[in-house]
C-alpha cells in the first residue's frame, strides 16, 4: 500500500540537504566549547548554522539561542519575566498554554482570530507589566494572526511581545511569516522539524537589548542563555534546512502557491459533495498548506484511523503520548461545538504531490458516504 | 490454531477459521487489546493466521488521576504494554479515548449501585456498553468483519445454527459469567479465540511470540480500582453522598457505627468493627452483613442462617438461546463469578419487563443485589443460556 503523508504540521519529512548535513557531522568528536581543533570544527558548524537560521528569519545571528525545540523555546520565553503578567490566546499550542497556565486569555472569534480591542483592554490594565504571546499561524487551522497589529499595540503599552512562529517559519512571507528584525517582535520561537530539519532542535530568537535568563543553566553555552552541550547534528540539520529554503525561495514560494491551489481544490471538492462539511478559517488568511475539515457526526479519532488504514496520514487535535486523541482546545476556543470532536487536519509540505490530494478526497468521500 | 469454533464443527469448505468466506488477508479483524497477555495473544494468533489485524486499546480513565500520582501518565502501564505488544507483533494499533463514555456508562453506575446498597459488577457493564456497543460500532466503521477479544469463553453454534456461548475450556479462567448480557446481535460479530485454550497455553504462545508481557500477572482488581479500595473511588465520584450510620442486629439493637453503607456487601463478615456473638450458628460465633438499608443508613448483621436465600429476582435479563427460558426447566445458576453454578429453576419470566425469578434447589448464602446471575443449561453445563442482574435475594435477614 502506498503511504501518503499529509501531516506536515506534526512534522515534515527530513529534507535531503538536512540529512546530508547530519551525516557529515556525525562521527568525529568535537564539543563546540573545546579549545582543540576538533572543538573548533564543531564550533564552526554551530556558528555557520546560526548564521543560516538567522538569515532565514531575518535576524542577527547573536539573537539566535538554540534550544531542544519549539516547546523549550516557548517555555524559556514565558518563564523569562516572572514580574510580568502573561497575556495570550486560547488557541495557542499547548507548549505555550502549559508554560503559562495562569495567563490571561484574549478573546478569539469563530476563526480563532485575536480580538485586538480585548487585547488593548487587558494591556491598559497591565501597562508596562505585560508579556504578550500570540502565535503567528495556528497549527490546527493554519489561520494567520494579525501579528503586526498585535506587536504595535502591545509595544504602545510597554509590553514585551513573544510569538510562536513554529508553523510559519520557513514558509515565507506569502504564508504570513514576519521577519524578526522588521517585525519588532521581542522573542520568536522557531523549530527545525516543521520545515524539514531534524526533531529535537529549535531556537528562541531574542531581540538585542532584551534580557532573558536561561531556562536551563549549565556550562554557559549559547551566551549563558541555554546550558548543555550543543546538539550538533540537530543544529547542522537546522542550518541546512534553512539554507535549502533560502536558496530556493522562489521555487518554494511557487510550490506554496501550488499547495494553496490543491488545498482550495480539496476543500471545494469536499464541500460540494458534502454540504454539511465545514472548513475552519475558510474566509480568512491562512497557511497555504493547512485545511481543518469537519465531517459532522463522525468522530475525528475514527476518521484518523480510517484514513490511516487507507494509507493516508492525517491528524486530529493534539495527540497525547499514549496516542489518545484529545478534543481540540483550539476548536473549542473557536466555539465549534460538537465539530471540535469531528475535525481532522490535513497539512502538506515540501514533498507533497497533487495525487496525494486526489487520493485524500477519494477516501474522504468514501468515509463520508459509508453508512455505518 | 485452536479456535472457539471447534464445537460443534462448523468449519465448512470455503470458510476461514473465523467463519468468513474470505481469505484471512482479506478479512480485517479488530482485536480489543487491554495490555494483558490474553488479548495480546489473540492479536498474535490472528496475525499468524494471516488476518488483517487492527489492535485497539481503550483509554477508559485517567490513570494518573486514579492512582493520584502527579507524575503518572494519563495512559498507565497497560496502554503502553498494549502498544509494545502490537509493535512486537507488527500490527496496526490505536488508542481510543473512551474516558467520558466509561465514566457515564460504567463508573457512575458503579457508584450509584453501591449507594443503593448493592454490590455491582462493573466489568459486565463495561462489556455491555463500552466494549460490545461502542467499540463494536467503531470496529464496524473500520470495516472489520468481526471484533475479537481475549475472553476465555467459546462461541459455538447450536443445532439451529445460532451463535451461542459456551464456557471456556479452562474452567479456572472461564469468563462466561461476565458475558451473560451479550446480545445475539453482538455475538454474531464477536470472536473469542482463547476459548479452547488454557491460561498456560496462552502464556506459552506469548513466550513463543516474543511478547515481553508473557509473564505479566493476571489482573485481580477492577481496572479503575487498582488497590481494591473501591470505597475511595465511590467517595470521589459521589462526594457528600456518603453518610455514616449504625450497624444493627435483626432486632434493631445498635451494635456499632459505620462510615457509609458503600463499604459493605451482603455476606461480608470481616471489617465490621464489632465483636462476634457466642451463640452464632456458623459454629465460630461470627456475624455477617445480612442486609443493607441505605435509606436508613443501616447495615444489618446476623447469623449465617439469616443469609439463606431460596429465590432470586432478576432484572434486565438477556437470553441467548431462542427457546429459553422455559418455565420449570432445570438450569444452573451462577450467582457470583467465583461461585459454583447451582441447580435452579426459572419460575417466572416476563419478556416485556425483562424480569425473571429463579428458585434455588439448595439455599445459597450471601447473594447480593447488583451481582449477576449467569444461567447455564443443566443438561450440558457448558452452554450459557443467558442471565440477568440480581435485583433481590430475599432472606430471613432481609436481603
Amino acid at each position: 500500500m502506498e503511504h501518503i503523508y499529509l501531516d506536515y504540521n506534526a512534522t515534515a519529512p527530513l529534507r535531503p540537504e538536512a540529512k546530508a548535513a547530519m551525516l557529515a557531522v556525525m562521527g568525529p568528536p568535537g564539543n563546540p566549547s573545546s579549545v582543540h581543533q576538533q572543538g573548533q570544527a564543531a564550533r564552526a558548524i554551530v556558528e555557520t548554522a546560526r548564521e543560516h537560521v538567522a538569515k532565514l528569519t531575518d535576524a542577527d545571528p547573536a539573537s539566535v539561542i538554540f534550544t531542544s525545540g519549539g516547546t523549550e523555546a516557548n517555555w524559556q520565553a514565558l518563564h523569562g519575566y516572572p514580574d510580568r503578567t502573561i497575556i495570550t490566546t486560547p488557541v495557542e499550542h499547548m507548549a505555550v498554554l502549559s508554560a503559562a497556565p495562569d495567563a490571561l486569555l484574549v478573546d478569539v472569534d469563530a476563526d480563532g482570530l485575536i480580538d485586538c480591542d480585548h487585547l488593548e483592554h487587558l494591556l491598559k490594565t497591565y501597562k508596562d507589566m505585560a508579556l504578550v504571546s500570540v502565535m503567528m499561524a495556528n497549527n490546527e487551522t493554519g489561520v494567520i494572526q494579525p501579528l503586526d497589529q498585535v506587536i504595535e499595540l502591545a509595544h504602545a503599552y510597554g509590553a514585551i511581545v513573544h510569538s510562536d512562529a513554529v508553523q510559519s517559519c520557513g514558509k515565507g512571507a506569502r504564508n504570513g511569516f514576519i521577519g524578526f528584525e522588521a517585525s519588532g517582535v521581542d522573542l520568536l520561537t522557531v523549530s527545525a522539524h516543521k520545515m524539514g530539519g531534524a526533531t529535537g532542535i529549535g531556537a528562541l530568537l531574542v531581540r538585542d537589548g532584551v534580557k532573558i535568563p536561561p531556562l536551563i543553566a549549565g556550562g554557559g553555552q549559547e551566551s549563558r542563555r541555554r546550558g548543555g552541550t550543543e546538539n550538533l547534528t540537530g543544529i547542522a540539520s537546522f542550518g541546512a534546512a534553512a539554507t535549502a529554503i533560502i536558496d530556493n525561495m522562489t521555487e518554494i514560494s511557487g510550490h506554496f502557491d501550488q499547495l494553496a491551489t490543491w488545498h482550495k481544490w480539496l476543500e471545494d471538492e469536499i464541500t460540494n459533495a458534502a454540504p454539511d462539511a465545514v472548513i475552519f478559517g475558510q474566509g480568512v488568511k491562512r497557511l497555504a498548506n493547512t485545511s481543518a475539515i469537519a465531517m459532522p457526526g463522525r468522530r475525528a479519532e475514527t476518521q484518523v484511523m480510517q484514513f490511516d488504514l487507507a494509507g493516508i496520514a492525517v491528524s486530529a487535535g493534539a495527540a497525547c503520548s499514549s496516542g489518545k486523541v484529545a478534543n481540540s482546545h483550539v476548536l473549542e476556543a473557536m466555539k465549534a461545538g460538537d465539530l471540535a470532536q469531528q475535525t481532522i487536519r490535513v497539512s502538506s509540505g515540501w514533498n507533497s504531490k497533487q495525487s496525494d490530494f486526489e487520493r485524500f478526497v477519494e477516501i474522504w468521500l468514501q468515509v463520508y458516504q459509508k453508512q455505518v | 490454531m485452536t479456535t472457539d469454533l471447534a464445537h460443534p464443527p462448523i468449519i465448512h469448505d470455503g470458510l476461514n477459521s473465523l467463519g468468513f468466506a474470505t481469505a484471512p488477508e482479506q478479512t480485517r479483524v479488530v482485536v480489543a487489546m487491554s495490555g494483558g497477555v490474553d488479548s495480546s495473544v489473540v492479536a498474535g494468533l490472528l496475525k499468524e493466521d494471516g488476518y488483517d489485524v487492527v489492535g485497539i486499546t481503550l483509554q477508559l480513565y485517567d490513570h494518573g488521576e486514579v492512582v493520584r500520582s502527579k507524575g503518572a501518565c494519563c495512559a498507565g502501564a497497560d496502554i503502553l504494554d498494549a502498544r509494545r505488544a502490537a509493535a512486537t507483533l507488527g500490527i496496526t494499533h490505536y488508542v481510543l479515548d473512551y474516558e467520558s463514555r466509561f465514566k457515564a456508562s460504567v463508573m457512575d453506575d458503579f457508584a450509584d449501585s453501591y449507594l443503593k446498597g448493592e454490590t455491582p459488577v462493573p466489568c459486565i457493564t463495561c462489556n455491555q456498553t463500552v466494549k460490545f456497543h461502542d467499540l463494536l460500532a467503531t470496529a464496524r466503521e473500520l470495516g472489520a468483519a468481526c471484533l475479537a477479544t481475549g475472553h476465555y469463553v467459546r462461541r459455538a453454534l447450536d443445532d439451529t445454527g445460532k451463535a451461542m456461548l459456551q464456557r471456556g475450556v479452562d474452567a479456572s479462567k472461564d469468563q462466561s459469567y461476565f458475558l451473560f448480557a451479550t446480545t445475539p446481535d453482538q455475538l454474531d460479530y464477536l470472536r473469542f479465540p482463547l476459548g479452547g485454550l488454557s491460561k498456560d497455553e496462552t502464556r506459552d504462545h506469548a513466550r513463543r511470540m516474543g511478547l515481553s508481557l508473557a509473564d505479566k500477572p493476571d489482573s485481580q482488581d477492577i481496572c479503575f480500582v487498582p488497590n481494591g479500595r473501591y470505597g475511595d473511588i465511590v467517595r470521589r465520584l459521589r462526594p457528600g453522598a456518603i453518610e455514616a450510620g449504625d450497624i444493627v442486629d435483626l432486632d434493631g439493637n445498635v451494635l456499632g457505627q459505620h462510615d457509609g453503607v458503600i463499604d459493605f456487601t451482603i455476606g461480608q463478615r470481616r471489617g465490621l468493627g464489632i465483636g462476634g456473638r457466642k451463640d452464632a450458628d456458623d459454629g465460630e460465633g461470627r456475624l455477617y452483613v445480612v442486609a443493607i438499608r441505605p435509606e436508613a443508613r443501616q447495615v444489618v448483621v446476623g447469623q449465617k442462617s439469616d443469609l439463606a436465600c431460596h429465590q432470586v429476582a432478576l432484572r434486565d435479563t438477556n437470553w441467548l438461546a431462542a427457546d429459553v427460558p422455559p418455565l420449570g426447566r432445570a438450569v444452573l445458576a451462577r450467582l457470583r463469578n467465583t461461585a459454583v453454578a447451582e441447580p435452579a429453576e426459572i419460575t417466572e419470566w416476563d419478556t416485556t419487563t425483562g424480569t425473571a425469578k429463579l428458585r434455588l434447589n439448595v439455599p445459597q448464602y450471601g447473594i447480593a443485589a447488583g451481582q449477576a446471575a449467569a444461567i447455564y443449561d443443566a443438561e450440558d453445563a457448558d452452554w450459557l443460556l443467558g442471565g440477568g442482574w440480581i435485583s433481590g435475594a430475599p432472606t430471613r435477614g432481609g436481603g
